[in-house]
């Protein structure tokens, strides 16, 4: 084998590239270096390439967008529970930010329902959960796990961050833009998308620009968004291929690792139709090109001033292409720091590694092969509709897989039903709920009755809050000790877990009730005043009492996230007694993470090994 | 340390074989140039030849692009000797790709028939 | 603890870090020009019959500019292949010339042929009316030869009043029966009716308004100039992206396509002039980083022989 140290310094280079398939000659070497690296205040803590550093620093900036799109919600909950009523504490507030026109006398009025909609539903998923879920996990475990000293790419991980920071900072301006923010809802459908938000409407002045304008907003920090994941996921896969540790086989890679592997790949292969689609509906919006502008469009009775031609369901197609995966791409994350944190805690490999990984895999590529179950009633024929429902269908029972290989996995475990455990577990059934009620949306009579209505919401925030939110929280939990040295309060991660768990359930169960009497998701008063909704009107005072319990048990977290880097209870490098490379490091990690060689000896979660000395067998050990 | 002398003149012996690996196939850049080039008048010839229909002009300018582009990445992007995880991530994209083109051009072209 | 295989290969996969990066970078880029590309054919496919428009892109301009895309990306790989050889100022060279030949790519594109475009007007009439238009459209030529009819009438827009626009005609329009305009490619820059209008303008401005109105009686007899009614129009507009489903993703491809060009100068820039210190350090490199930078260049140079024949020949 070559040995690329020397080959460097053949080409005229100085003989610096450490490699990990020559450890012994280059130990020292590496050590010192890293007890050189004394960056300053910026470059350590704002403008890092380490990272652990982008992990921490996409932790903080999606759990506070996360919180800010709870927020919107809460707004639109009380909306819904009282409509017309003005909202307590903060309505009158609310009314000199966003102006007379979105909030007449502390009451929300129906345009600035709809913007708080898309922003809750945009935030949430492309500001909040992604960051958290994928950038910020993925950052700070994956390079660990596999035994990296860091990602392939350090400055494009960084420009990915601040890629990702520009586009949530520019959809957040948009709240104080003339207009308000974008109201398509975080689908965006057009032809309303691309007519809406004009200047001359909304009280926008008809000399504002209309690239400013809260739509033409939402699509740019779109490109930014994209921008940033693509960076991301470029990063992940190389550094995932490249930086493994010497003996790192594939079927040896911890399972996060796979999940994140398969998610990078989605993000990379499915989001830029997106970008195409938002650069051509911002010509539409700017240059007034007609891609999603149909022949013969009426708008306020007067025919459309465009050369018309387009497709509105070329949007769609765009969009859902993207959609679809994205919600794998919300969820793989999550179902790797479960699989992580359930073996971690019964003490036992997980059932059935590989069928995880292949699960996981074939996910990967179905999800590109379901979108249009979103458009059944988009006129669709019967040869098409009939070829998404069987992928539909098909694309459950990977997802079945995952979730009954990690339910085997608890027979015969010694389980510890610490923080993280309790969220793990309590993810398997809000997952499983989340997944089952899909299954009927499959098919394309029973969407018929169940499209558009809190149906479909109870389903998909079943898969992406309480699926995918808890796993955020089981993963904090679990990682927080390697980031700080110290473990969160017990106490109060049980009191955030239960409270969380009814809470969730008080939110979404009784939606799925309102969906099967027909109750539909856009209505700006709750059903009020609707003649069908009036038997299951009393569950929306029901849910909103939920929700704001949601938050109120929130706050336990947030003391417990904060409180605990100053007075949690110190702790070692490998307080969970688990199996994986990250254990092996000095915690928290330093610059480079690995103080000495690291290699992978076995599977990443061999615990209970008969015959071995303790309950678990780290990967890092050499077999004796 | 002897070892490393030996990798050393093995990696030397191995950077060589690679200059000259590429100076061999400087003429085949050169003929692809031209080939390319040759390509391209072809493809504005044919277009006004009347193969018939339109349909058969697209097919066929798109069959001579395909040509050239495979030249352009069999030759120039070295893909007729590259490693197999590059492969891997082309027969991918290019597998995501069809089913972009196709399922949308299904969905778009198989609507209800209302009657 | 630097970070392994930036400059050599990783044994198992045979590669060094940054060409896994670039590949799967272009992926994503393959995506996102597919789904361009895809806009394009369901935009053409779901077009009314006739409504697609044919020939309105300068052909021996865009094969120029074809050409000198080619030639950039045969430069581009001679310069990598001379890094390899270690013949630095043979690198330079080579790099140099890729560098034009993207600026004279641009320059074509945004100095001559957009302008050139945004010069240019079209008129789609109203289906009811086309009859009215049947000596500039020769709808029952077409009918005859079994070809999609033709709605719109274009040319270069002299004069536009409350009621009507006063167009000088392409040749398509002033001669529409012509078998040679059948399936026009390449509509000439001079219109027919160009000498006689300025003589009419000369005419006009000295004064002489017996001859003037002569003059302009005789372009519309002989179908040079046409008066377009308003009320007939459906929609008119330069050629702009807003003129037709056509123009918005010619535009928006060709747009994209020319800021990855102005993408790929700049990187050529920074090798070729700060970037290229790095060879007394380690030349390997630097031949990486061309080789890489070299397979976004030929991305480029691919997508655009994809793009050449569907918007100027098809």
């Amino acid at each position: 084998m070559n040995n690329p140290a020397n080959e460097a310094s053949l080409a005229g280079g100085p003989a610096k590239t450490h490699h990990h398939d020559v450890p012994h000659h280059e130990s020292h070497d590496a050590h010192d270096e890293h007890d050189h690296y004394n960056p300053g205040f910026w470059s350590k803590y704002v403008f890092s390439t380490d990272h652990k550093m982008i992990g921490m620093q996409y932790l903080v900036t999606g759990l506070i967008f996360l919180f800010l799109g709870f927020v919107m919600v809460i707004l639109m909950r009380y909306q819904l529970a009282y409509p017309g009523k003005q909202i307590p504490f903060v309505g009158l507030w609310l009314q000199d930010i966003v102006g007379k026109a979105f909030m007449p006398g502390g009451v929300m009025a129906p345009d600035f329902y709809n913007s708080l909609g898309a922003m809750h539903g945009t935030v949430m998923i492309f500001l909040g959960v992604v960051p958290v879920a994928f950038a910020a996990f993925g950052n700070y475990v994956v390079p660990l796990q596999i035994g990296a000293p860091d990602m392939s790419f350090p400055k494009l991980n960084m420009a990915s961050y601040w890629s990702f920071f520009l586009g949530g900072v520019l959809m957040m301006a948009s709240f104080f833009m003339p207009g308000g923010t974008a109201k398509g809802g975080w689908t965006s459908y057009a032809p309303l998308s691309v007519i809406g938000d004009m200047p001359g409407t909304l009280g926008i002045p008809m000399t504002w620009p209309i690239a400013l304008t809260g739509q033409s907003i939402w699509l740019i920090s779109m490109v930014f968004l994209i921008t940033s994941s693509l960076l991301g996921s470029v990063n992940f896969i190389t550094t995932i291929i490249q930086l493994r540790a010497p003996g790192m086989t594939w079927m040896r890679m911890p399972f996060f690792c796979w999940a994140m592997l398969v998610t990078a790949y989605i993000l990379l292969l499915a989001f830029p139709p997106l970008e195409a689609a938002a650069v051509m509906q911002l010509m539409d919006r700017v240059f007034h090109t007609s891609f999603f502008s149909p022949d013969g469009l009426v708008v306020n009775g007067l025919p459309l001033a465009k050369s018309g031609g387009g497709s509105v369901l070329l949007w769609q197609h765009l969009f859902w292409f993207l959609g679809h995966p994205e919600v794998y791409v919300l969820i793989l994350p999550g179902i790797g720091i479960v699989a992580e944190i359930i073996s971690n805690n019964t003490r036992k490999p997980l059932w059935s590694y590989k069928s995880l990984v292949y699960s996981a895999v074939s996910v990967g590529i179905l999800s590109f092969v379901v979108w249009a179950h979103h458009m059944y009633l988009t006129g669709m024929g019967q040869k098409v509709a009939a070829f998404f429902q069987t992928t539909t269908v098909l694309i459950s029972v990977p997802s079945v897989i995952i979730v009954t290989a990690l339910l085997i996995s608890y027979w015969g475990g010694s389980i510890r039903f610490n923080t993280p455990m309790c969220f793990a577990t309590a993810w398997l059934p809000m997952f499983g709920i989340g997944g089952l009620t899909g299954i009927p949306l499959a098919f394309n009579s029973i969407v018929l009755q169940l499209h558009d209505t809190y149906y479909v919401i109870g389903h998909f925030h079943y898969v992406v809050a309480p699926g995918t939110l808890f796993a955020i929280f089981a993963g904090i939990y679990y990682w927080f000790p390697k980031a700080t040295g110290r473990k969160m309060s017990e106490f109060w991660g049980k009191i955030h877990f239960f409270g969380s768990l009814i809470c969730m359930n008080g939110i979404f169960m009784p939606m799925f009730l309102q969906g099967m009497a027909g109750m539909h998701r856009r209505w700006y008063d709750g059903g009020a005043s609707y003649e069908l909704a009036k038997p299951v009107l009393h569950l929306n005072v029901a849910i909103t009492m939920a929700a704001f319990g949601l938050m109120i048990f929130q706050l336990p977290f947030i003391w417990n996230f904060f409180s605990s880097i100053f007075i949690g209870k110190k702790c070692g490098d490998n307080p969970w007694n688990a199996t994986t490379l990250e254990w092996n490091t000095p915690t928290p990690p330093p610059h480079g993470n690995f103080t000495k060689p690291v290699a992978a000896y076995r599977g990443p979660n061999e615990y209970s090994v008969p015959g071995a000395p303790r309950d678990f067998s780290p990967q890092w050990e050499p077999n004796i | 340390m002897s070892e490393l002398t030996t990798h050393t003149a093995e990696v030397a012996e191995h950077a060589h074989d690679d200059a000259a690996h590429v100076a061999a196939h400087i003429k085949t850049y050169l003929a692809v140039g031209g080939i390319l080039l040759v390509g391209t008048v072809i493809t504005v010839l044919l277009s006004y030849v009347d193969f018939g229909s339109q349909g058969r002009n697209i097919i066929i300018a798109m069959i001579v692009a395909t040509i050239k582009v495979g030249f352009v990445a069999a030759i120039f992007m070295h893909l007729n000797s590259e490693k197999s995880t590059i492969y891997r991530v082309i027969v991918m994209t290019i597998f995501f790709c069809i089913v972009l083109f196709a399922l949308t051009g299904l969905a778009i072209f198989d609507p209800i028939h209302l009657k | 603890m630097e970070i392994p295989y930036t400059v050599t290969a990783r044994p198992d996969t045979g590669l060094y870090s940054a060409k896994i990066g670039i590949w799967l970078f272009l992926a994503s880029e393959v995506m996102l020009f597919g789904g361009l590309f895809s806009s394009y054919v369901f935009l053409r496919m779901g077009a009314t019959p006739g409504l697609w428009p044919h020939g309105l892109l300068n052909v021996p301009v865009g094969t120029m500019n074809t050409a000198i895309l080619i030639l950039s990306s045969v430069t581009v790989v001679m310069a990598w292949a001379s890094l390899k050889m270690r013949k630095f100022n043979m690198y330079r060279l080579y790099m140099a010339i890729t560098i034009l030949c993207g600026i004279i790519f641009l320059a074509v594109k945004l100095g001559y042929e957009y302008p050139d475009k945004f010069h240019h007007f079209g008129a789609y009439i109203k289906p009811e009316a086309v009859e009215k238009y049947e000596r500039y459209l020769g709808n029952e030529h077409m009918a005859k030869k079994g070809l999609a009819p033709r709605y719109e009438i274009t040319g270069h827009l002299e004069g536009e009043t409350e009621d009507h626009f006063l167009v000088l005609l392409d040749p398509i329009n002033a001669n529409p029966t012509d078998p040679a305009n059948d399936r026009p490619h390449f509509i000439p820059r001079g219109r027919p009716g160009e000498a006689q209008w300025q003589t009419f303008e000369a005419a006009e401005k000295a004064g002489k308004k017996e001859e003037a109105e002569k003059l302009e009686h005789e372009l519309i007899e002989k179908n040079l100039l046409a008066e377009v009614k308003k009320e007939d129009v459906r929609w008119a507009s330069a050629f702009e992206p807003k003129h037709s489903s056509f123009f918005a993703v010619y535009f928006t491809i060709t747009g994209l396509h020319g800021l990855h060009v102005l993408g790929g100068i700049l990187i050529f820039l920074y090798f070729l002039f700060p970037g290229a210190a790095l060879y007394k350090k380690n030349p390997e490199h630097l031949a990486n980083r061309i080789e890489v930078a070299g397979l976004f260049w030929h991305f480029v140079d691919l997508v655009w022989i994809f793009a050449f024949p569907i918007f100027y020949l098809l």
